[in-house]
């Protein structure tokens, strides 16, 4: 190790309390520091925080933008998500690739610029886009890029790439951001005038039973897309024996096509902030924590200056609002590029220092969850209703929406329409009317809740958005009638395989197996009984994984399969029998001349 | 203690409060078929192989707990062609080649694959490139057999109080992982539990292989459970 990295190493250790649960805090300022987290300062982590140096590599190992290897000194990550794909990733990353001369995944070799891809950033509105060391760039052309490229060789500083802001608080000097919010329709609930501190002055003036009342006569169900009802988890975690409980904020929305938490974290902070001390005063926690996914990183100062000013307000720390004894903190944790930490229990184990990797549950996080403590775990958007209804009341927020969903959505839309963005719209609404307002066209598919969820056909359009018909986390994404459901399925399938944490074999391995078969049939390779096998491994993954990303991945290739209708024949044939279509005879040559390292002789 | 009654396939069985279905079946003398747990090991719920359906949800036998009049099925044929599934995936996985192995006879795996009486994966074989560390001198890993079980990563902290081996990696490049450049620059000992609770042929003690002749290996004579089945005190 060179002189001095074991020290920097040690006072980022130091500067973190050594302690073992800050470990992520500590490997992200590593990283940030050296462009990797390499052995020697796996061994002083090890070393300082009292873990094993293969520990300190089992976390870093497991998120994408940690690295054990170096890195460029500016490390491009595309977007590949299908959104950006369908508005020209491909031409992009080519262009961008040849002016580097590197292929993806590669850094040049003067060790600058490294150029890869990541799944979705929360840009589908503003694809294709590209994390560069965490500086968001959007709409990026095949010229736009090589240009791009052209300036950092110059002055390797991605913010100089920043020369025109966007709207709101994406202005803010804490922010000074491209990204735009795209806000095409404003609702009552988050996009109204919040005045700080409103919320919380009137959860003050009750008890916190009767916060928790007021929460379960709102009928507010989380709005991650599961749906379970706020005021219950809250109860039940008030209810747990433990000395300390915890408020958790989940601002990992990883989900394809879901960019509305983004939007939110802009222009809703001190919305969300005094949700959670809410949500502390309600459950007797003083601690909070917003785990904010590292594709957001570009907006962590400016909530931690958000938070700041609450303390100063009196809105956040000892003694809250004047009454003795409600002490309630908020500290923000950064993840790293791990879809799965979207998972309530894996964005725990991250938060105390782990791996990703989901808990067997259970316990369940509001009987044990963070450091073994009582926890609840809110999205972004629940954490933000709940502010709004301490202001407006149960009854007024339940007056909106359906009968067994009240309140207001927000949505992201993107894909194949003209005004892709962030809608708040009532609970209940319809697909059809949603691509009327996003000006849709010619509407062949649409995924209701990004991947996890649901594809549907046009025959479908008249259902509810709401959690007993068509649910969703925030996701809607259009795709046309010209896009084929099947390669739909399959890209998403290879972002689960990407994002999967490994533990479950059906996950692990299944995944793998059931993208082959799709692909066989793209190809053009398949014979009906691979559709039926198609359906029974989707099965079979969904009902033993042990998490719900396993649990989810195959949800697009069953939706390509059931409005697959007309397409069907176009892609499997019945074959005489004996033979077999996936077997292609020059190709198998190929391979195998390959293998021994000569030509065949009957060629 | 307080008692619990629920049902196996039929079968009433009682139980601790709070134990695993797992270990209560296993002391009414029903074996369910398991991977990845380990006599007292925190479960590790990876496998998958021990999924049963409780009350019509599929869970994992070794980490859901027992409830009052719960109702398990395990042998239905859903169930076993799921395991099925199971086995054969995680044969794929990996590089295994019993009729070369040192561990054929021992295998559980294999030994699981007999009871269900597969003769032959039906999945395609993924050839991930693995490699082996012979460094140590008295032990060795072979990765192509390894089935991330974490059985020696949890001997190893909970049973040795050490911590030579973690998972790295996540998805399919999930792979175990030493503490240390190499397995000799570990702390391990032969003599370590972690050693002695690899299921597969992947963590192995070098110079004892094949000491046992075929025929007389644990499972070459009666299939792997039917230690429990049989069982005289249940
Ligand atoms: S570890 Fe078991 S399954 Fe694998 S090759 Fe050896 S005997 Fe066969
Ligand atoms: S080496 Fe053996 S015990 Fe350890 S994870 Fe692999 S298969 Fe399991
Ligand atoms: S034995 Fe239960 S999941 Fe492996």
């Amino acid at each position: 190790m060179k002189r001095g990295t074991a020290s920097v190493t040690a006072e980022i250790c130091r500067k973190f309390g050594n302690d073992r649960s800050r470990l992520m805090d500590i490997a992200i300022a590593v990283q940030e520091r050296f462009g990797c987290v390499s052995h020697e300062a796996m061994e002083e982590i090890a070393r300082a925080v009292g873990s094993h140096r293969v520990e300190v590599e089992s976390l870093v190992s497991f998120y994408s933008f940690l690295s054990v290897k170096p890195q460029g000194k500016v490390v491009i990550r595309l977007c590949r998500d299908i959104v950006d794909w369908m508005k020209g990733y491909e031409a992009v990353a080519e262009a961008m690739s040849r002016e580097l001369g590197v292929t993806m995944g590669e850094t040049t070799p003067d060790g600058a610029i490294t150029l890869t891809h990541t799944p979705c950033i929360g840009m589908s509105d503003q694809a294709p886009a590209a994390l560069i060391n965490g500086v968001v760039v959007t709409h990026l052309t095949p010229e736009r890029g090589r240009q791009l490229i052209r300036d950092l060789r110059k002055h390797l500083d991605p913010q100089q790439l920043v020369t025109m802001v966007g709207d709101g608080n994406n202005e803010h000097p804490l922010v000074r951001s491209m990204v735009r919010n795209n806000i095409r329709m404003r609702g009552p609930v988050h996009f109204a005038p919040f005045d700080p501190g409103s919320g919380l002055r009137k959860a003050l003036a009750l008890a916190p039973a009767e916060v928790i009342r007021a929460i379960k006569d709102s009928r507010l169900r989380g709005r991650g897309g599961a749906g379970f009802p706020a005021g219950l988890k809250w109860e039940m975690a008030a209810g747990s024996p433990g000395e300390r409980r915890y408020v958790l904020c989940n601002a990992d929305e990883g989900e394809p096509g879901t960019f509305k938490d983004r939007v939110l974290l802009t222009e809703c902070a001190d919305q969300l902030l005094e949700g959670m001390a809410i949500a502390g005063y309600a459950v007797g926690s003083d601690t909070g924590i917003v785990y904010l996914r590292g594709e957001y990183r570009y907006l962590l100062a400016f909530l931690e200056s958000r938070i700041e000013e609450r303390r100063r307000k009196g809105l956040l720390g000892r003694d809250i609002l004047g009454r003795k004894g409600f002490h309630f903190d908020i500290r923000v944790q950064l993840g790293a590029g791990a879809y799965i930490c979207g998972e309530e229990t894996a964005l725990i184990s991250s938060c105390e220092g782990f791996r990703g990797d989901p808990k067997n549950r259970p316990p369940f996080p509001p009987q044990q969850g963070y450091l073994g403590s009582p926890t609840i775990v809110n999205n972004v958007e629940t954490l933000c209703c709940v502010s709004r209804i301490l202001v407006e009341g149960s009854d007024w927020f339940a007056s909106m929406g359906s009968s067994r969903t009240t309140g207001t959505k927000v949505l992201s839309i993107s894909g194949d329409c003209r005004k892709p963005g962030v809608y708040e719209v009532p609970f209940g609404i319809t697909p059809a009317e949603l691509l009327e307002m996003s000006e849709a066209e010619n509407t062949g598919t649409l995924l209701i809740g990004g991947p996890c969820r649901q594809m549907i056909g046009p025959d479908r359009l008249e259902g509810r958005i709401c959690y007993d018909d068509l649910a969703t986390g925030g996701a809607i994404v259009v795709f046309n009638r010209a896009r084929n459901r099947l390669e739909i399925a399959e890209h998403y399938l290879d972002f689960f395989i990407e994002e999967s944490c490994g533990h479950c074999t059906p996950c692990r391995v299944g995944l793998i197996l059931l993208k082959d078969l799709v692909h066989k049939v793209i190809e053009g390779a398949g014979a009906p009984a691979d559709l039926a096998e198609m359906r029974s491994l989707s099965n079979f993954i969904i009902r033993t994984s042990r998490c719900g990303l396993g649990q989810a991945a195959p949800n697009p290739v069953l939706g390509a399969l059931e409005i697959f209708g007309d397409l069907s024949a176009g892609f499997v044939a019945e074959r005489r029998p004996g033979l077999l279509p996936e077997f292609d005879l020059s190709k198998a040559v190929i391979d195998a001349e390959l293998r021994v390292g000569r030509q065949s002789k009957y060629v | 203690m307080s008692r619990v009654t629920f049902t196996i396939d039929g079968k009433t069985v009682k139980a601790i409060r709070g134990q695993t279905i797992l270990k209560a079946a296993e002391a009414a003398g029903i074996f369910i078929p398991r991977l990845c747990a380990y006599r007292d090991l925190t479960p590790h719920g990876s496998c998958r192989v021990c999924s049963v359906r409780v009350n019509g949800r599929i869970q994992a036998a070794c980490v859901q707990t027992v409830a009052e009049g719960a109702v398990v099925e395990s042998e239905t044929p859903e169930l076993q062609e799921f395991r099925r599934n199971l086995v054969d995936m995680l044969f794929v996985e990996g590089n295994h080649f019993c009729m070369f192995c040192e561990k054929s006879g021992f295998c559980e795996l294999q030994a699981l694959a007999y009871r269900f009486g597969i003769a032959a994966p039906r999945y395609r074989y993924l050839n991930p490139k693995r490699d082996i560390d012979l460094s140590h001198p008295d032990v060795y890993i072979d990765h192509n057999r390894c089935i991330l079980c974490g059985r020696c990563v949890r001997a190893s902290q909970d049973m040795d109080r050490k911590n030579v081996f973690q998972f790295v990696g996540r998805g399919s490049r999930k792979r175990l992982q030493v503490n240390g450049d190499s397995l000799s620059e570990t702390d391990l000992k032969a003599t370590d539990e972690a050693v002695s609770v690899c299921p597969v042929g992947a963590l192995m003690r070098k110079r004892v292989g094949y000491e046992v002749p075929v025929g007389q290996r644990r499972y070459d004579g009666q299939p792997i459970g039917e230690d429990i089945e049989t069982r005289e005190d249940k």
